[in-house]
């Protein structure tokens, strides 16, 4: 589904990513863990489309298209969905709103008609609550006065609705208490079936004792340096990154 | 002394004068002596004066704006888009009432409730006590332009106690090419009533539009103003409320202001003790609109509270003008006052100049402002992007939600629903 080679992404002079390699397949869970500044949020930036990086050298293949080639919009319709980091606030548009319309770019995309309005209402409670969250979050507008977790939620209940292909998952258990890091965990593992691929990026362990990934890779100083199973983390975990950044400077 | 022509406008009064309402009012006719000898003596306002300095108005002067003795084409597709349901309607076509679109049953009949000119004909003293007592000619000459000019208007009186069941829409439309319209409103609330009024200003071609109201608030009387704005793109607009608040009273003015090719809004409240007034307004120019918007809010008596709320988007060349004034004046003690500005500039050739204003002389008050001027965040576009949705509707989208909290303020459904609309046409999404 996703097959990323030589990656290498500018931020300016700087360079952040310097040849990544990554081959994720349908059904699979790719967690990507790595100390701060090793890229894993330009990854995640890049595969979503986020100007301000240069794309030097390699290529990103997403179901035999290149990525880098789309618009931002057109990854999100092809099946590409970003869960933030820190989920923008947007006064002034619903929630309900940014579903739908988000929902119908999709629908549009694939050449079928709008959805009708009471069909989307049942649609979208249903999958409010898969997120254990009130119905009241419909109408408020967009992520405004959320409290962290329930950001966090709300971009998995984006992701329900829009019912991506490849789900990245940028750091979506910082900032979360166990709670509410449950009920994450509860959302995304309904979504997971044969024909949906996850890429978690994180800096800690806790969360895969929720999510069991099927791959574990750490990146360090810009690109994959380790890769393996579950195990892989709980090592991490135990001895931290800096003796992985020993190894990538040899 | 040897006088000199500064305006087309003095020059060719004495053409038209004879067709002007209220000829023998000699009252009236000494007032619009006086306002034409002031307008004569320096023409419109140049940017000369501190409160036109950014907005330039000698284009009007190119134009021989006249008044039209018959309008014969209407336009009915402005007219049906414009005309609101379940409300009062009078009409006024290139500045003169017509019976023949306007729609006044069931309307209290203890209310008074003409249009202008037919006062003038029949009861002009009723108009002496308030006429040029809001504002005076020398505000500066449009309003002198307006009173030696104006051809008809409204003159509503609200006795003691009554309140309104529906607002009352007063809708200007413009149509026939280089008409000068000119229109004069009395809004009269007495003790304790309570009404809403929609002024809407549509049209076609090429004129100009001036237009006074002046406004008498009794103590605790309640009234509301909805200025909608959406005229031809060639087309000049001044129009001017100057309220005057007794004790107690309070005054709501929500204005939309779409422009024209050249719009100015000037909004002068007086409040006396413990009066209170709240100012909301959006003001969206795009291609080389230039729209104006000065408000001032006197509080000249303790306990007054104010508040003042406007927002405004420029897109392409358009260039918006917001001033706001505040003046608490050493009696004003109590006072209770806040104001806002925030743009939005769509694009690197759109300008605002905004000023706000505080002079206050008394020492015991709480007075707040604030004014931003920003773009749409780039982080926002591109959450929407990443939801699927395209750059132009994203922005669209951001821009739309922006100017729709001051719409939601407005209470009247079929208002709420045409300004939405208006907007969405304007920011299709």
């Amino acid at each position: 589904m996703l097959s990323i080679k030589d990656l290498t992404v500018n931020v300016g002079d700087k360079q952040i990513l310097k040849g990544l390699n990554l081959e994720v397949k349908a059904g699979e869970v790719h967690a990507i863990m790595g100390p701060n500044g090793a890229g894993k949020s330009t990854l995640s930036h890049v595969l979503s489309g986020k100007a301000g990086y240069t794309i030097t050298g390699g290529s990103i293949i997403y179901a035999g298209k290149e990525l880098t080639e789309l618009e931002p919009e057109m990854r999100a319709r092809e099946g590409v969905f970003l869960a933030f980091q820190y989920p923008i606030e947007i006064p002034g548009v619903s929630n309900i709103y940014l579903l739908k319309a988000a929902l119908n770019s999709i629908r549009k995309h694939k050449g079928q008609a709008e959805i009708d309005a009471m069909d989307f209402l049942i649609w979208v409670k249903e999958k409010i609550r898969l997120l254990d969250m009130d119905e009241k979050f419909l109408y408020r507008a967009v992520n405004e006065g959320f409290s962290g977790g329930e950001k966090k939620r709300n971009e998995i209940l984006q992701m329900a609705v829009m019912e991506p292909k490849l789900c990245i998952l940028d750091e979506t258990d910082s900032g979360l208490d166990i709670d509410a890091l449950k009920i994450v965990a509860h959302g995304v593992n309904s979504l997971r079936s044969e024909n949906r691929a996850f890429v978690m990026i994180t800096h800690y362990q806790r969360l895969l004792d929720y999510i069991k990934p099927d791959f574990v890779h750490v990146l360090a100083d810009g690109k994959i340096v380790k890769s393996g199973t579950e195990e892989l983390a709980l090592e991490l975990e135990e001895k931290g990154y800096n003796w992985l950044n020993e190894q990538a400077a040899v | 002394m040897e006088t000199k022509l500064v305006s087309y406008y003095s020059d060719s009064y004495s053409e038209h004068a004879a067709l002007l309402s209220g000829q023998s009012v000699l009252w009236l006719q000494a007032l619009r002596h006086a306002a034409l000898e002031t307008f004569a003596a320096t023409g419109f306002p140049t940017l000369r004066e501190e409160e036109w300095k950014y907005t330039n108005v000698t284009a009007i002067e190119k134009h021989r704006f006249k008044p039209v003795a018959n309008s014969e084409a209407i336009n009915a597709e402005l007219l049906k888009t414009y005309l609101l349901d379940d409300m009062w309607n009078l009409v006024f076509v290139d500045g003169k009432f017509s019976a023949e679109h306007s729609q006044l049953d069931g309307l209290n009949n203890e209310v008074e409730f003409h249009n202008l000119a037919y006062v003038l004909a029949t009861q002009p003293e009723k108009l002496e006590p308030y006429l040029a007592q809001a504002v005076s000619n020398d505000e500066h000459n449009f309003v002198a332009f307006n009173t030696a000019w104006f051809n008809d208007g409204l003159f509503l009186n609200i006795p003691a106690h009554q309140v309104l069941t529906k607002p009352i829409q007063i809708l200007h439309l413009t149509v026939s090419p280089d008409c000068l319209a000119t229109s004069r409103n009395i809004f009269v609330a007495g003790k304790n009533s309570e009404a809403q009024i929609i002024e809407t200003f549509v049209g076609e071609n090429a004129y100009l539009n001036t237009v006074v109201n002046e406004v008498f608030l009794a103590e605790n009387a309640n009234l509301t103003i909805h200025k909608l704005q959406s005229e031809s793109k060639q087309a000049y607009h001044f129009g001017g409320t100057y309220v005057k608040q007794q004790p107690h009273a309070r005054f709501q003015h929500h204005n939309f202001s779409f422009g024209a090719l050249l719009a100015r809004t000037d909004l002068h409240v007086d409040l006396e003790t413990a009066a209170e007034c709240s100012l909301n307004g959006l003001y969206l120019g795009v291609k080389r609109q230039h729209i104006d918007t000065h408000t001032r809010i006197n509080h000249n008596k303790p306990h007054g509270i104010s508040r003042e709320f406007y927002k405004g988007i420029l897109d392409n060349r358009a260039r918006g003008v917001f001033q706001g004034r505040i003046v608490v004046a050493k009696d004003a003690q109590q006072t209770d006052s806040d104001m806002h500005n925030r743009n939005l500039l769509l694009s690197a050739n759109a300008e605002v100049d905004t000023k706000p204003q505080l002079e206050i002389y008394a020492d015991d008050v709480k007075c707040a402002h604030g004014v931003t001027v920003g773009q749409l965040e780039e982080k926002s576009i591109f959450y929407l992007q990443s939801r699927g949705i395209n750059i132009a509707t994203a922005r669209n989208i951001l821009t739309f939600a922006f100017a729709n909290e001051m719409v939601e303020m407005v209470s009247i459904p079929t208002l709420k629903k045409l300004l939405a609309t208006k907007l969405l046409n304007l920011l299709p999404v």
